[in-house]
């Protein structure tokens, strides 16, 4: 167990440095001089050359390399170019941010798709199976911000309604932007939470069937055991190991997502400072909030690898 | 136990069909199984794969899953149907008074919960026990099912035990509640031969101790002369022929029967000898035979055979057959078109 | 050299031609009687019909602004309403379809061709080659969901192309993973030890050997991996990063209705309506290719 860790935290590093290189050179890819891209079309030759100077972007490029590499390794992401501000400053709250509102989707959608996938397989083939499979292939199917835009039209702007809806006169329960109390929680997590939830739920169904059509529930039933003891004892927790992985990758998966939803509530999070930054040609905050994201996503993957391979030993044969 | 002897059968199957319920047809895996099984006794099924041995045993705990569904017959136990029983009451039945033991000791027991638990469960369902009795009594089964260190395996995991150990945890699962009937089917297949031997000696020794009443599917006949008390030879859903054992090994009356008894080997000859064996394979359940079932691969089979189904026949020491040759009409027809073969 | 290979083929080792059509033919009929197919498929190419004729019978243009009727509510006139300035939303998204079709066709069919190259050479060759191109993969993988595409995007510059050359990119990963592990276990088969016996190039062996037994993981993936493709694609013009106005890109005209949830609801809800449609019929045809082309998996 400890060798396999091991391996797997080393096997990170190719990807490491793979990553590094990528975002490093998004800057050197852009079509045209980054310091006069970053500067400003308008801007005068003097100053584009005292970027390019600062940016060490007259070294050649392994050396630009290895400082980039090494400088990100001390922290030091580099400046805003429209700030002036360190990026790591730039980024800070609004990685929690992030990571706060990836993590809650993940719950809502772990939560959610469990239950929904196991009444699936347990009621296999009934309406309700039909039912929940057919709005998990709608969950799949939306846009999030599609769906985000809807809730806030529904549940957040105070729309007058058809008075033949009982209890509600009009749609504010809760807020279409910000974040930080629970009625400005709710509506994004939904957003993000629900195609994730679909996914686990159909992971989950199809996982569950298959649990359900091994030998030792069979042998679980044959000594007796109540069908529900059967389903949550004997079933539920040999079904949920390869749902595991699906859950972390969708935690990561989220954290990408999280750029759509949080433009489309106003959210101050790591995605929506990457769309700002790229319209206003920022590169570094691009960079570093990009870099951060996919390292934040290796690291996830690494314990869910490891987590998955803990779980799965017992089943492993060999 | 409970009630008193007003049975003399601790099982009596009549008639028992089950079937699988495909789109457009029915495959009838068990058709008109009828056996016994006296008290403290074992009855021995045996039969190709696909005869529909497991089929009949999971019928009797009514763990037939769809698309099967028994679809008619009686199955007593002590006396009564359990075919008219309600679920919650099968489920006090099973692992309780029946208990079941399976061909493949590999993927049998649950990877993500300890031996101990697995044992455990019988005691608290049927018993009541809390989880410390029944960690108590699980490693007392160890112990009875001979498995070395048993307090150190209560607490281990599937996977940390080999298939004949496995295989003595299925065992220990099985008698934790003193059934009065166990049902093992096929438990040496998956095997190693020296293991198999145990296994079978561990069965046979317990049964003894606990005075049960054992159903032992197996394809060996060998396994059956030295286990059983009665035997049950099944092909194509159906009993062919139903003896005790003594009469079958003597005189074998069923052309398949003596075609499954010459080919088991001889117990001091290597395999690779000159085995006489059953021509063809059995017809798959969606095109079986209108006649007899096992007319296409009889060497016996006449015309008769082929277009019409023989009764099962009783004789009178209870011995069943079922084959146009122990009939009546046979005699007439054997004078005129008989041909046999080899 | 072509003469032992002939009869190689006849084999019984090696899969004949005529087997081959057959299970073409199982294949087919399968895919006829299967509910999800029917649906997905049928869908797909009422879509593809809209896309081809839909333009020549819709009631207005696409582009042309009509500002005295902004953010009219559907009615008679403007089916589906008009957005804000004054366009027939109806028309536009009759005029959309084609877009987000050839979006995802060709963002998959690019990166499914690359990630195929990848994934035979990684898994026929082996070795190095193989692990350089799978930590490249891996590498690739790194960036969650749509950062990939939007980090690709941000560096091209926004517009349809780029979108879909990101898109194709940010596919490439499962495709070459897919094809990888299928070509893996074909090179284990004895049959194609015995054609490189017989002196086979590897390009013959890749062709008419591996490809062919590929190709159904490869084309279930790429169906589920179009929805996909259609999403992100969407959401990238929805973030302003895709289509530049006054394209009527579906993404992009949900992106204009965000401004009038509250006057004029229906803006952004009818592009909305569009994508889930296209991108069900995707993931339900994928649903059924795979029960059909892998009925292991099936529920
Ligand atoms: N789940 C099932 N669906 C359809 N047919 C089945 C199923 N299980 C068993 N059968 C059929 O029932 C017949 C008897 O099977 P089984 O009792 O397992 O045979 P045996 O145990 O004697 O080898 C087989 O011919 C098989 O085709
Ligand atoms: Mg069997």
């Amino acid at each position: 167990m400890i060798q396999y860790i091991v391996r797997r935290i080393l096997q990170t590093i190719p990807v490491l440095i793979g990553v590094s290189i990528l975002v490093f050179s998004m800057m050197h890819l852009v079509p045209g001089d980054p310091a006069q891209i970053m500067a400003g079309e308008s801007a005068p030759q003097e100053q584009v050359d005292n970027l390019r100077e600062r940016l060490g972007l007259n070294d050649p490029l392994p050396v630009q390399y290895f400082t980039y590499v090494s400088n990100v390794v001390q922290g030091d992401l580099g400046n805003s170019i429209r700030s002036g501000r360190d990026v790591g400053d730039e980024i800070g709250s609004r990685f929690w941010v992030t990571v706060e509102l990836a993590f809650y989707s993940t719950i809502l959608a772990v939560f959610i798709g469990i239950i929904a996938g196991v009444i699936s397989a347990t009621k296999r083939n009934s309406f309700a199976d039909t039912g929940i499979m057919i709005v998990a292939l709608f969950g799949l199917s939306m846009p999030n911000f599609w769906l985000g835009l809807m809730l806030i039209q529904w549940f957040a702007i105070g729309m007058d309604l058809p008075s033949w809806i009982p209890f509600l006169e009009n749609t504010s329960w809760f807020k279409p932007s910000g974040w930080g109390s629970f009625s400005q929680i709710v509506l994004p997590v939904i957003t993000l939470g629900t195609g994730s939830a679909a996914i686990i739920a159909r992971m989950t169904r199809s996982s569950m069937l298959d649990v359900i059509g091994q030998d030792y529930i069979r042998t679980a039933r044959a000594k007796g055991v109540k069908e529900r003891i059967v389903i949550y004892r004997h079933a539920l927790k040999n079904a949920l190991i390869p749902v595991v992985t699906v859950v972390g990758l969708q935690f990561g998966g989220l954290l990408g997502g999280a750029v759509l939803t949080e433009t489309v509530f106003a959210i101050n999070g790591m995605g929506r400072l990457v769309i700002d930054s790229i319209s206003a040609r920022d590169f570094p905050v691009v960079q570093g909030t990009i870099l951060v994201t996919a390292l934040l996503f290796v690291f996830v993957n690494l314990l869910v690898d490891i987590a998955y391979k803990f779980l799965n030993k017992r089943i492993d044969l060999d | 136990m409970g009630k008193p002897n007003s049975y003399e059968n601790i099982l009596e199957i009549k008639n028992l069909q089950t079937s699988f319920f495909t789109k457009d047809l029915e495959l009838k895996a068990v058709d008109g199984v009828s056996f016994t099984i006296p008290k403290q006794k074992t009855l021995g099924v045996v039969g190709e794969s696909g005869s529909g041995k497991s089929i009949t045993s999971l019928s009797i705990l009514r763990l037939i899953e769809e698309p099967g569904k028994i679809v008619g017959g009686e199955i007593l136990f002590k006396g009564e149907n359990l075919l008219k029983k309600k679920e919650s009451e099968m489920r006090n039945i099973r692992g309780n008074e029946i208990s079941m033991i399976f061909q493949e000791p590999m993927t049998s027991l649950n990877p993500t919960l300890t031996i101990g638990e697995q044992i455990g469960e019988s005691f608290r369902i049927h018993q009541g026990l809390s989880k410390k009795e029944a960690l108590k009594k699980s490693v007392e089964m160890l112990e009875l099912v001979g498995i070395p260190s048993p307090k150190k395996r209560v607490k281990q995991y599937p996977y940390e035990l080999s298939g004949g150990m496995r295989q003595r945890v299925m065992i220990a699962i099985a008698l934790a509640c003193n059934p009065n009937l166990l049902i093992a089917d096929e438990p040496t297949t998956a095997l190693d031969v020296t293991i198999q031997a145990q296994i079978l000696d561990l069965i046979k020794n317990l049964q003894e101790q606990l005075g049960m009443g054992v159903l032992l599917i197996t394809h060996d006949l060998g396994v059956v002369a030295e286990s059983c008390d009665v035997v049950a030879v099944m092909y194509c859903g159906q009993v062919v022929e139903y003896a005790d054992v003594k009469t079958l090994f003597k005189e074998p009356k069923h052309p398949y029967t003596i075609g499954l008894m010459k080919s088991i080997p001889p117990h001091d000859q290597d395999i690779e000898g000159d085995l006489e064996v059953i021509k063809g394979a059995v017809p798959s359940p969606a095109e079986m035979p209108t006649g007899c079932r096992f007319a296409p691969r009889c060497p016996f089979a006449t015309e008769l055979c082929k277009t019409k189904m023989p009764e099962l026949q009783t004789d009178e020491n209870g011995n069943q057959i079922r084959c146009w040759m122990h009939t009546d009409e046979w005699d007439g027809v054997k004078d005129r078109e008989v041909t046999v073969h080899g | 050299m072509m003469e032992p290979l002939h009869s190689m083929d006849n084999n019984q080792t090696s899969p004949s031609n005529s087997a081959r059509s057959k299970r073409w033919n199982d294949i087919f009929y399968k895919l006829r009687t299967n509910k999800s197919a029917v649906i997905g498929g049928g869908l797909i190419l009422f879509f593809i019909f809209v896309t081809i004729f839909g333009p020549l019978f819709t009631p207005y243009s696409p582009n042309t602004q009509d500002m005295v009727n902004k953010l009219q509510p559907p009615s008679s006139e403007h089916w589906l309403g008009t957005d804000n300035f004054g366009r027939d939303i109806f028309s536009r998204l009759i005029h959309g379809t084609g877009l987000t079709l050839i979006v995802g066709f060709s963002s998959v069919a690019l990166g499914a061709t690359v990630g195929v190259f990848l994934g035979i050479i990684s898994g026929y060759y082996g070795k190095r080659t193989d692990s350089i191109i799978m930590r490249t993969m891996d590498v690739l993988l790194a960036f969650p969901g749509i950062l990939l595409a939007l980090a690709i995007v941000s560096v091209l510059g926004g517009s349809l192309v780029n979108v879909i050359i990101a898109v194709a990119i940010s596919s490439i990963p499962i495709f070459a993973r897919i094809v990888r592990s299928s070509t893996l276990s074909v090179k284990k088969l004895e049959y194609i030890d015995a054609m490189r016996a017989l002196g086979a190039s590897d390009r013959r062996i890749i062709f008419k050997h591996i490809f062919p037994n590929v190709t159904s993981p490869l084309i279930v993936q790429a169906t589920l991996s179009i929805a996909t493709a259609i999403l992100s694609a969407s959401g990238l013009s929805f973030l302003g990063l895709g289509a530049q106005p006054p394209t009527p890109e579906w993404g992009a005209m949900l992106s204009d209705g965000r401004n009038f949830l509250y006057n004029a609801p229906h803006v952004a809800l009818f592009p909305g309506i569009a994508i889930v449609i296209v991108v069900l019929a995707f993931n339900i045809l994928g649903d059924g290719l795979r029960d059909v082309f892998d009925p292991k998996t099936k529920d």
